[in-house]
């Protein structure tokens, strides 16, 4: 996110000045000149600041970016997130069934605004063919994990309870461990790796948010080549 | 093979051999002689028979996409392209002295000519002194396809001498790059990189070579148009402004009182100028320019208001504050032209068209967006508007004529140099533009060098003015011009630069020498580095650090690489050294030695807006 986003004015000086009609006595030190007749009608009083772009409230974006498989992609779609200040919490790429076409599920979050600027961006990429938010589309999310959680003799029993729960599957047993396989919304997986948490992860591995949207609508179908 | 070529470079149009680098002056007997050895030996050369390598499918490449030019400084890696190049005498090789001259002088070339601007350096310090000039031209919107060349593949990767990753380095500051490792695809990615440089949005396209591809024997065919386009999918620029917004805007037109239109480089871009004309002319509604959008309406203009932003004139940054419609045409609210975005034209509100739908939303949240090309959405906009007769807006014009009468008389004094025996700046820069007729082709350095040329010299003809606006590149003026010049050999050329700027890439002056390429320099020497020093006198209580810059003798400087000097130290010599200038058949300079501590007034303080304007400071000695 970026910092302009919070309309904080820099200075106390500044600060003042935009509720208040534009006022003979300019806050600035400067020798000024005549206030500004702005030639409107009496009536019109002092205009509000201009608002910034965006609301500035960040919540969780889903993109789906359809690109060129041309070497460096991954990389021209990392930088230009890290330049234009954008957080990528997830990244997951793979190959699509059309040749030369990968698809990237990309989750960050950001206000509308902002997130619809990074799209933007993305499509400035030659090799982009293709950005869309699915944030509020019905979609299917699912994410992979693989937890290796402590578990012996005195507690397995209690973790193959809670993962079964959570439609997980145990992919390995050791003495004092297992592997645990979850799948689901990045939601669902927290809340598993939350309960499990108290046995000790050992280690912890997501492959980010993959989505498809519900129903016969196809992002690749509509791509025009 | 078919040639698309451009003008001519000079001196061939009457049929006399162009000028070439290493060459003795023209006329002279020693430069026929070697000018008819050395067709011998080319006619030798290409009749030769040999394999075609990837260096010649690149030199193929370049002539079918109509470069002329070639800005470059030969090394190790791109040795196969040198061992070549003297095949091919339809393009001209200019021997830069310094890798970001040779940017920066295929950045003037793009602008003045409205061409791609072709520059080359081999690997490792080659390629990293070519990347100012590029991220200049990126920053701006220039056309430019830079060729470097890289270590033979299998190197790769390897740390091998002159080796560094460029296409990382370049990846976040080119519109697309390329590294080849195969001749067989020369043709294809020379092509898409000139596509890609021109169309949409132009910027710079970076092609890196390894040694092996250009050595490579290569049969490949250069491809189609359809071919190339057909092969980037991802690049579909949407020139044409969306019907239902350009209503919606035509709508807002119509209800607006106090309408501005402010235009950007996209309209120069676009070569939009006349279509501008017509549509300000049928609305009736005066033209505010940014840096680059300068020429874009001819300054005389009775509906040419003037130039925007920081260092604007007050009048045009009040009427912006006034307006109740802006109409933004190829330009992308640069914080140098609103300050503080909160308290930018508090009253208007905003059409904003632009062939980048990214520049709109960006900076200011606009009320109708237009995606498209300036010129399809200057005459779409043109088509849809009532024709307005002057009377309707008499007294808004009268209001803007009384502002703008305020604010010119004010900024004469302003300068606090334009007084008796003293040299200012403003007026140096105003008696150039009044002795070329306001057509010359005038080359802004950066600093307040910039700023006065922005201000003072009016502008009368497209692309007569090239500055460079987004990056702020230091040493940018000489090397620019340079290509300037050859870009468009008819205008006259001036580079416009303070003494800070010039020493950056005065390298080029050998350049200039030896290719005699006839541009004229106006180095304002305040021995200041002119804007910093203001920036602290006025925000820095006066702490001068590091802001004086003695120099050289640039005469002397001048005089040692062959170029005619002249010298002014007073406002009478003025005219005088910049006829002699003129007079000079090749490049020359000039000596300005200005007052020290002058300022451009206005000046809005970072983070201030546009209301704000500092008009003066301190008292005059007076």
């Amino acid at each position: 996110m970026s910092p302009d986003q919070t309309p904080t004015p820099p200075t106390p000086a500044a600060a003042a000045a935009p509720p208040t009609p534009p006022t003979p006595a300019a806050p600035a030190a400067p020798p000024t000149p005549a206030p500004e007749a702005a030639p409107t009608p009496a009536a019109h009083a002092a205009p509000p600041p201009r608002s910034l772009p965006g609301t500035g409230q960040a919540h969780r974006h889903i993109l789906v970016v359809l690109v060129m498989d041309r070497p460096g992609v991954l990389n021209r779609v990392a930088s230009l997130m890290r330049a234009r200040n954008f957080n990528i919490d997830s990244l997951a790429v793979s190959r699509t069934d059309k040749p030369h076409i990968s698809r990237m599920t990309l989750t960050l979050h950001g206000d509308d605004v902002a997130v619809e600027q990074a799209a933007k961006q993305l499509y400035r990429l030659i090799d982009v063919l293709k950005v869309q938010d699915v944030t509020a589309d019905q979609v299917v999310e699912h994410e992979l994990a693989l937890l290796k959680v402590r578990a012996t003799d005195g507690n397995r029993a209690e973790v193959i309870k809670i993962v079964e729960l959570y439609k997980g599957r145990i992919v390995d047993i050791a003495p004092d461990a297992v592997i645990v396989e979850a799948s689901g919304t990045e939601a669902e997986i927290d809340s598993l790796v939350a309960l499990v948490r108290g046995y000790g992860i050992k280690e912890l591995v997501r492959t980010g948010a993959v989505v498809m949207l519900r129903g016969a609508g196809s992002i690749e179908e509509a791509l025009k080549l | 093979m078919t040639m698309t070529k451009g003008e001519p470079p000079a001196g061939q149009a009457d049929g006399t051999p162009g000028r070439r680098s290493h060459m003795p002056g023209d006329g002279t007997a020693a430069a026929a002689a070697i000018e008819q050895a050395r067709r011998e030996m080319l006619h030798d050369v290409r009749t030769r028979k040999r394999t075609r390598i990837g260096a010649d499918a690149l030199m193929e490449a370049l002539i079918r996409q109509g470069a002329d030019t070639l800005f470059s400084y030969p090394g190790g890696v791109i040795l196969p392209i040198y061992d070549i190049l003297g095949d091919y005498p339809e393009i001209r090789h200019i021997l830069v002295r310094h890798e970001q001259g040779g940017a920066h002088a295929a950045d003037g070339y793009a602008r003045a000519s409205g061409r791609v601007g072709v520059c080359m350096g081999t690997s490792g310090p080659g390629a990293t002194n070519l990347v100012t000039g590029i991220a200049t031209a990126q920053l701006d919107s220039v056309p430019m396809v830079a060729i470097t060349g890289n270590v033979p593949g299998s190197l790769i990767g390897k740390d091998a001498f002159q080796e560094i990753d460029i296409t990382g380095i370049t990846l976040p500051m080119t519109k697309h790059n390329y590294l080849i490792r195969n001749a067989d695809d020369i043709p294809r990615v020379i092509a898409e990189a000139f596509y890609i440089a021109k169309h949409g949005r132009p910027g710079p396209v970076h092609v890196d070579l390894t040694k092996d591809a250009l050595q490579q024997e290569t049969r490949a065919e250069h491809p189609s148009l359809v071919d190339v386009i057909a092969g980037l999918p991802g690049f579909r620029p949407n020139t044409e402004g969306h019907p239902k917004q350009l209503k919606t805007a035509a709508r807002e037109i119509a209800q607006a009182k106090r309408p501005l239109i402010l235009a950007g480089h996209g309209v120069l871009i676009a070569e939009a100028w006349d279509e501008l004309r017509a549509f300000a002319e049928k609305t009736q509604i005066p033209v505010a320019w940014t840096l680059l959008g300068i020429g874009a309406m001819d300054e005389e203009h009775p509906l040419a208001y003037g130039y925007m932003g920081m260092h604007g004139w007050k009048h045009v940054n009040r009427a912006i504050q006034a307006a109740d419609l802006l109409i933004a045409i190829g330009m992308r609210f640069d914080d140098r032209v609103t300050g503080s975005v909160r308290t930018y034209a508090p009253y208007a509100r905003i059409i904003h068209a632009d062939i980048d739908p990214a520049e709109i939303g960006k900076n200011v949240a606009v009320e109708v967006p237009i995606v498209g090309d300036a010129k399809n959405v200057i005459v779409g906009l043109t088509k849809l508007v009532h024709e307005v007769e002057p009377a309707a807006r008499a007294g808004y014009h009268a209001q803007l004529a009384e502002w703008r009468h305020e604010s010119e008389e004010a900024s004469w004094h302003g300068s606090g140099g334009w007084r008796e025996g003293v040299l200012s700046a403003d007026f140096v820069v105003s008696r150039i533009g009044e002795l070329t007729d306001h057509v010359a082709t005038y080359v802004a350095d950066v600093g307040q060098n910039q700023m006065w040329l922005a201000r003072y010299t009016k502008f009368r003809r497209p692309h007569s003015h090239i500055s460079s606006g987004g990056l702020g590149t230091m040493g940018f003026a000489v090397p620019a011009a340079m290509g300037a010049a050859l870009g468009n050999p008819s205008a006259e050329t001036w580079a416009i630069c303070g003494d800070g700027g010039f020493q950056m890439t005065s390298q080029e002056l050998m350049t200039l020498a030896a290719d005699r390429i006839p541009v004229k320099i106006a180095l304002l020497d305040n021995k200041k580095l002119g804007m910093i020093r203001q920036w602290q006198e006025i925000f820095y209580a006066e702490n001068y650090h590091s802001s004086h810059l003695p120099g050289p003798d640039f005469a002397k400087l001048a005089d040692a690489y062959g170029i005619p000097a002249f010298k002014a130290t007073k406002t009478d010599e003025v005219d005088g050294v910049i006829r002699a200038a003129q007079a000079v058949d090749g490049p020359a300079l000039i000596w300005f030695e200005i007052e020290q501590e002058q300022n451009v007034f206005p000046i809005m303080p970072a983070g201030k807006g546009l209301s704000d304007l500092i008009e003066t400071w301190g008292a005059p000695e007076e």
